[in-house]
């Protein structure tokens, strides 16, 4: 199929209606606002249902309730939006519940700003709401892998029963990119055994409940689902770094800049090389073990301000190398910046 | 040229962010790596908008121009905040309808057109933009000029806007520097 122009904040609107999303409800915040802009045409037009809900405590809870008859729903919000659908995002993951909420993450914490940012790391990857859960984490670096993800995201719910979250960012969901669609899925909203969707005369009833205390097994069952997790699903990108003295750690937007750094650095004969988190959570612990046994650290590489990867890496590498972080705020990481912090590490 | 970044600038209601789109689309149908960013922020009718546009035939790292090969300013703001990031050797085109006569780097390029005094002669007032890009095509190598003229049909056709006064303007965007 041929390439289209979009944004990225289209491509996922797009790309989920053709993974057979239909059931859609948001709350508008700059940088996401285009995707509920384009669904609300768009999702109509498939016959699908798009709620511009009041606030984001109830599109994530409208969104709670589609994933129980079986619909597959996805949302979307930033900052601030992203931290009230937490306790709502919990609840799904106690429910085993498929669905994918996408955060365009926006600058600082409070209110912020409508910039790019990579600040949410850690509520992403960690949790985010109340109690004992993760969530899979998925982080796209450009347009295409924006459409890609979404599609992922929904086969990943489903095989889990289990929430997925993309981590995207203001800059990639503006910026425009030739874009090769995925294809029209059909979606059977009765293909589950555990949906609720009314119950006729004579059949058993279904519940959804946040916590199975009558199942013997529930504890091993969530342990197992977990483990399963994080031994199947990790994903990265790695690049030179078989003979790397210094690797980047990177994901979404910076790992971009990270590449350029790659070229620069190789150039002038600097071993530079990079792991490009795909997946920021299960953390992909796998990809160090194909790193140079002899690499001198490991430089995230974020636009965060605080450096929130710096924890996995260590954990990763089992403290065993240097871990530093080159991070900025507003303005994407600069490749002279990286270089030479790198180099500061030698 | 293995590289080219661009900055489309102008009045907001000129189709500045569509220039940079147009110019995104015919690269991408020539099987280029493209990206395009809009200036973010409170952009409307009167206002000042632009647009950054990549082409390469590798992946794109940053979205971001910050020294330009090729500079459209439509507007004197624009020409004024955006002649400074044209490097050196590089290309502005300038809409001489709006922009007065003034002094230019000498170490640039300089292409004026009046652009918006010809799409008016020729009943397409709101088709700047797409003499514009006639000059484009015919002072930089970006695109053979037929190339460009046909995909920008297919550009508006795909949306539904086909006007075959745009085809009018390119021409004579083209032919003003013959």
């Amino acid at each position: 199929m041929a390439k289209v122009l979009m944004t990225g904040n289209e491509a996922v609107g797009e790309a989920a209606i053709r993974a057979g999303c239909r059931f859609y409800s948001g709350y508008p915040i700059t940088p996401q606002t285009e995707i509920l802009q384009y669904l609300s045409w768009r999702m109509p037009e498939v016959g699908g249902k798009f709620v511009q809900a009041e606030a984001e405590l109830s599109a994530v809870n409208m969104l709670y309730g589609a994933a129980s008859a079986g619909a597959r729903t996805f949302g979307s919000t930033s900052g601030p939006g992203f931290s009230l659908m937490q306790e709502g995002i919990s609840y799904i993951a106690a429910a085993d519940l498929p669905l994918v909420i996408v955060n365009v993450m926006r600058e600082g914490s409070g209110l912020g700003n409508i910039g790019a940012s990579q600040g949410d790391y850690l509520q992403m990857t960690k949790g985010g709401g109340h109690g004992d859960y993760h969530t899979i984490v998925l982080a796209p670096a450009n347009v295409q892998e924006s459409a890609d993800m979404m599609v992922l995201g929904f086969d990943l719910a489903e095989k889990y029963l289990h929430p997925v979250l993309i981590a995207t960012d203001a800059a990639i969901g503006q910026m425009v990119e030739g874009v090769e669609l995925p294809d029209f899925i059909t979606h059977d909203i009765d293909k589950f055994d555990w949906a609720v969707r009314g119950c006729k005369k004579g059949d058993k009833p279904r519940t959804i409940q946040n916590i199975y205390f009558m199942d013997d097994n529930y504890e091993q069952h969530l342990r197992e689902k977990y483990a399963r997790m994080v031994e199947n699903e990790q994903r990265w990108e790695s690049i030179e770094v078989e003979d790397a003295d210094i690797v980047l750690v990177s994901y979404g937007i910076s790992s971009r800049l990270c590449k350029e750094a790659i070229k620069i650095a190789r150039k002038e004969g600097f071993k530079l090389g990079l792991i490009r988190l795909i997946t920021l959570w299960p953390f992909p612990e796998k990809a160090f073990a194909e790193v140079n046994p002899d690499v001198k650290g490991y430089l995230s590489v974020e636009m965060s301000t605080i450096g929130q990867v710096k924890d996995d890496i260590r954990l990763a590498t089992g403290c065993t190398k240097l871990v530093d972080n080159y991070g900025s705020m507003m303005e994407l990481p600069e490749p002279e910046g990286i270089i030479e912090k790198a180099k500061s590490m030698l | 040229m293995a590289k080219t970044e661009i900055i489309c600038a102008g009045f907001g209601g000129q189709g500045v962010l569509v220039t940079g789109l147009i110019i995104a689309n015919a690269a991408m149908e020539s099987d280029k790596e493209i990206l395009w960013y809009p200036s973010y922020g409170v952009e409307m009718r009167g206002g000042t908008a632009n647009c950054n546009v990549k082409i390469s035939d590798e992946e794109i790292a940053s979205p971001f121009v910050k020294e330009a090969d090729i500079v459209i300013a439509l507007n004197e703001a624009s020409v004024m905040k955006f002649e400074p990031r044209v490097k050196a050797g590089g290309t502005l085109i300038v809409n001489s309808s709006t922009v007065k006569p003034r002094k230019y780097r000498d170490n640039i390029k300089v292409y004026e057109v009046p652009a918006t005094d010809i799409a008016n002669k020729l009943g397409n007032p709101r088709g700047a933009n797409v003499v514009v890009l006639g000059a484009l095509a015919r002072n930089t190598d970006l695109f053979e000029p037929a190339y460009l003229k046909q995909s920008i049909d297919s550009f508006f056709e795909k949306r539904g806007r086909d006007n075959p006064k745009n085809a009018l303007c390119f021409d004579e965007g083209v032919k003003y520097f013959d």
